[in-house]
């Protein structure tokens, strides 16, 4: 790479990407939607790449680590994965509606979408024939404006995928998105951008997938929308297995109306850096939200969990539980925020982050926050760093155990905790399995 | 709800009790903050040559500082030229005895409550009293030198004790900490010194007593204790200052430093003017508290009892660097009207089984604003670190806010941190248990508070301890949740 170029800053690089972008859809470029790139864009440019100053960022500084792995040279990449390549990251003996993208992009040709009646759409594709929808809901609620990895995803979005159910819809197999990104002859990044809307009474499971082939680095910034309307349930899991090459910023922005029902569910099991934001609004009376999270790590993962549950109306429950394990020179963050606003009277938030810490090159830094202007309220929250129980532990050895399984089998407990709470069984029984094979494996 | 409503008005509508104020003639510097007037403070005291060195180190470092933004709280921006750095109550002579002390001045005291002359004789407590910047008393010098101990005015001990105040000052918070410390640092004018030497135990409560009498201006006390090997010393705080309708800024530096064995208890009754109901003046209280356990079992333990200042900004934390140290945090918190409170603790755990316990509670009224923010950090060798923090939270009214900023760093395995908090209102199920047993929901809300406030006034000396439960049944009278 020649000096010149190194010397630009990433900012720039992305800008770059933008205005590729709008040679490319030159069609478009009058279209509401362009409008809100464009005002992204801008925002983009004001807020910059996150660094420590930023509080939001300040034990995930993303800006200095992607400067020194990726180059952002290039825009497009083309992938040579072949079929049996990406059918391996499947979700083994669970029957879904499947979507695949590779480096951000949608693939038809090993997409398959079973259930009937459901519109599950090319994020692309979608701009041009459900321009209602996407004007209504959009980047209505990612705000833009305020974090510099949704803007620069706003104003770079083309990719991605739209999923529309019906009012009174209810899809029995999950809908589960892949997203693989194949770094195995150079860098890559992708940023793919999900709306999902359930019209009213329906309901559906989403499920997330992240992976990486390859040895080379790869970046995601992905944002998905989530509109829950009355009286819906919907149930929502991310899945990050990764390399330790892959770096990954998401954000999953939930929109709640009345009586919906929400549970958002964060596995992150490995990776080099990841940042999950869960954001999410309950517009309504009487929903019901829950914001679940097991991270395993081991090495040098840095994980970073930030969560906000904005409570607008009165009457609404939410829950949160996350759970991790720290080995080695692994890092971990926990930010969790609870508002509750003055009109949101009669509101129950729980919140609790628990960590176990097993080497003490690991750090784990949380700060579980509590917002609350209602007075007729109930809300706690916990937090706790420890180890293992010796007791525990000196039990199972006294019943002739020995300590290493001891351990696995009292991390595995821990770790169950969590998992326990999915309700389909091969979902469950995969995670399960990825869970004791990680712990037996590297703690 | 209309009853309510009354008696919300009637409990928000509550005078400030301290805030008359008396005509002393006063000896000032001019408005402003300038080397210059760093060079009068400094020899208006009579101060070394190092002491005006130091003072001006902080001053440049505070003006390439920028006032910090992240707190929770909001107030018009503070102009520092429009204060008054220097005041003192004029005194010809420097009094030997309270005999000789302005009887003016003593009405003031005693007006307080705190009459310097029949604590003399009656109480076990020694005070030091503080008006505007200037240290007007200090009582029981004589006995407490009888042990060894130092207990005087700051400006005494620079010039009696400079080898300890040269020794110390700063140790703890240096000058450049934070944007307030570094003000104060550059134009402290008087504060308390207090030293007790090796194994001595103190026999009795050491006070300061702060009042801002004059207008416009600023109160910038620096407090020091030092307590020797296996000493132990319990110290108390309290403040007030008269109703004015300007803001007035007080910043001020407490550093304590334990060494081995040693045990300092420092306890806080802070109940600054803190404005009008709708949010008119009132104190600014922006203060930097630190105290270091920098040998093995030292113990130290800040309590307080915050009601008053228009917005408070106050974090008392310990640095537990010995071995086996303790440090640990009792606070109840009371906003009511407009006032703004953000406030909590640091414990910085350095040395190897080091514990720290933190206890806050928030009680929020009216259209206030109450804030925890507190850190726990565990460092890389702190083995066996424990901490245990609990911070509740009761809101009283649906204008009222509480929020909680809990910050857990960890950096070791052995080590096992605790956090819990809660946010909720006083039961309703609880006032009706109380209301059909007889007593009235007036009595039963003082009740429900002073047993969910019990555990940190239970921190507090007896004598405290009287004065914090009558703050809060005042501040708390009548507000039905």
């Amino acid at each position: 790479m020649s000096e010149i170029l190194k010397e630009t800053s990433l900012e720039d690089k992305f800008i770059t990407h933008f205005n590729e972008l709008e040679s490319r859809i030159n069609g478009e470029s009058k279209s509401a939607f362009h409008d809100i790139r464009k005002e992204a864009l801008e925002s983009f440019k004001t807020l910059g790449l996150p660094d420590k100053r930023n509080e939001e960022y300040k034990y995930t500084p993303v800006q200095r680590v992607l400067k020194k792995n990726f180059d952002f040279g290039v825009v497009g990449e083309q992938a040579t994965l072949s079929a049996d390549e990406i059918r391996d990251n499947y979700i083994p003996g669970l029957k879904t509606n499947t979507l695949v993208f590779i480096n951000g992009v949608f693939s038809e040709k090993h997409s398959e979408i079973i259930s009937k009646d459901i519109i599950i759409k090319d994020f692309n594709l979608a701009l041009k024939e459900n321009k209602e929808d996407i004007e209504t809901y959009l980047a209505k609620y990612a705000d833009y404006k305020e974090d510099a990895f949704v803007a620069l995803n706003t104003a770079l979005a083309e990719n991605g995928s739209f999923i529309k159910l019906e009012n009174n819809k209810v899809i029995e197999e999950p809908i589960a998105l892949y997203f693989i990104n194949d770094a195995k002859s150079k860098e890559v990044h992708s940023q793919p951008r999900n709306l999902f809307i359930a019209g009213k009474s329906s309901q559906a499971s989403f499920i997330e997938v992240f992976k990486t082939t390859g040895e080379q680095a790869s970046f995601t910034n992905v944002v998905t929308e989530v509109v829950v309307n009355e009286n819906a349930h919907i149930d929502y899991f991310k899945i990050q297995n990764n390399e330790n090459t892959s770096y990954h910023v998401g954000t999953t922005h939930v929109w709640q109306d009345r009586s919906s029902y929400f549970a958002g569910y964060t596995f992150t099991l490995s990776g080099a850096l990841v940042r999950n934001n869960l954001n999410i609004i309950i517009d309504g009376e009487g929903c019901e939200s829950h914001m679940f999270g097991l991270y395993l790590l081991n090495g040098s993962t840095h994980v970073d969990n930030h969560t906000a549950v904005d409570h607008r109306k009165p009457n609404s429950f939410s829950n949160e539980l996350y759970k991790g394990i720290l080995e080695d020179q692994s890092h971990g963050v926990f930010n969790g925020k609870v508002y509750v606003r003055q009109i949101a009277q009669k509101t129950n938030a729980f919140q609790s982050n628990k960590n176990i810490l097993l080497s003490n090159e690991a750090i784990i830094n949380t700060k579980p926050q509590l917002e609350i202007w209602a007075d007729d309220v109930k809300c706690s929250h916990g937090c706790t760093t420890g180890q293992l129980d010796e007791e525990a532990l000196f039990y199972l050895q006294s019943r002739g155990v020995g300590k290493e399984r001891a351990r696995v089998l009292l991390l595995y407990a821990y770790a169950a905790e969590i998992l326990e709470n999915i309700k389909l069984d091969p979902l469950k029984d995969y995670l399960e399995g990825l869970v004791s094979e990680r712990l037996h494996k590297n703690f | 709800m209309s009853k309510d409503n009354e008696i919300l008005e009637q409990f928000t509508s509550k005078e400030y009790e301290h805030g008359w104020n008396i005509d002393l003639e006063a000896d000032q510097a001019p408005k402003g903050l300038s080397e210059e007037i760093i060079h009068f403070i400094s020899a208006k005291k009579e101060e070394p040559q190092w002491l005006l060195d130091w003072r001006l180190k902080a001053y440049r470092a505070w003006t390439k500082m920028e006032e910090p933004d992240w707190a929770n709280v909001k107030f018009p921006k503070i102009n520092y030229q429009d204060i008054i750095y220097y005041s003192a109550p004029k005194q010809k002579v420097k009094p030997k005895s309270l005999d000789e002390i302005d009887p003016e001045l003593l009405d003031t005291f005693k007006k307080l409550g705190i009459s310097l002359e029949e604590q003399k004789r009656l109480t076990g407590v020694a005070v030091d009293a503080v008006l505007d910047s200037v240290s007007v008393a200090t009582t029981f010098k004589d006995k407490l030198g009888e042990l060894g101990i130092i207990f005087c005015s700051f400006s005494e001990a620079v010039k009696e004790h400079p080898e300890l105040v040269k020794k110390y000052l700063g140790s703890v918070v240096p000058q450049g900490d934070n944007y307030f410390s570094a003000l104060n640092s550059a134009v402290f004018t008087d504060g308390s010194f207090c030293y007790i030497p090796k194994g001595v135990r103190c026999p009795m409560e050491l006070s300061t007593y702060f009042r801002i009498n004059a207008a416009n201006t600023g109160q910038f006390e620096r407090t020091l204790i030092v307590a020797e090997e296996g000493s132990y010393v319990s110290y108390l705080e309290g403040c007030t200052a008269p109703q004015r309708d300007e803001n007035q800024l007080h910043a001020a530096v407490v550093e304590i430093y334990v060494q081995k064995d040693a045990e300092v208890k420092y306890s806080t009754v802070q109940n600054w003017y803190p404005g009008d109901k709708n949010g008119k003046g009132g104190i600014y209280n922006f203060v930097t508290k630190r105290g270091i356990c920098a040998g093995d079992n030292a113990k130290l333990s800040w309590t307080q009892v915050e009601t008053g200042s228009s917005v408070t900004w106050k974090y008392p934390s310990c640095i537990l660097k010995g071995d086996n140290s303790t440090g640990e945090f009792y606070s109840v918190a009371v906003t009511n009207n407009m006032q703004q409170a953000d406030t909590g603790t640091k414990m910085i755990h350095i040395g190897k089984n080091t514990k720290s316990r933190i206890v806050s509670k928030g009680v929020s009224a009216g259209k206030s604003q109450n804030s925890y923010r507190g850190q726990v950090k565990v460092m890389k060798r702190a083995e066996g670190a424990r901490n245990f923090s609990q911070c509740d939270s009761l809101l009283m009214g649906d204008q009222c806010g509480a929020h909680t900023f809990p910050y857990i760093d960890v950096e070791n395995k052995s080590a096992q941190v605790e956090h819990e908090a809660t946010t909720s209102k006083i039961g309703e199920d609880q006032i009706f248990y109380c209301t059909q047993r007889g007593i009235d929901e007036e009595s039963a809300i003082a009740l429900i508070v002073n047993g969910y406030c019990k555990e940190v006034l239970n921190q507090l000396p007896m004598e405290f301890a009287v004065e914090a439960q009558k703050l809060l049944a005042l501040t708390l009278e009548g507000s039905v949740g």
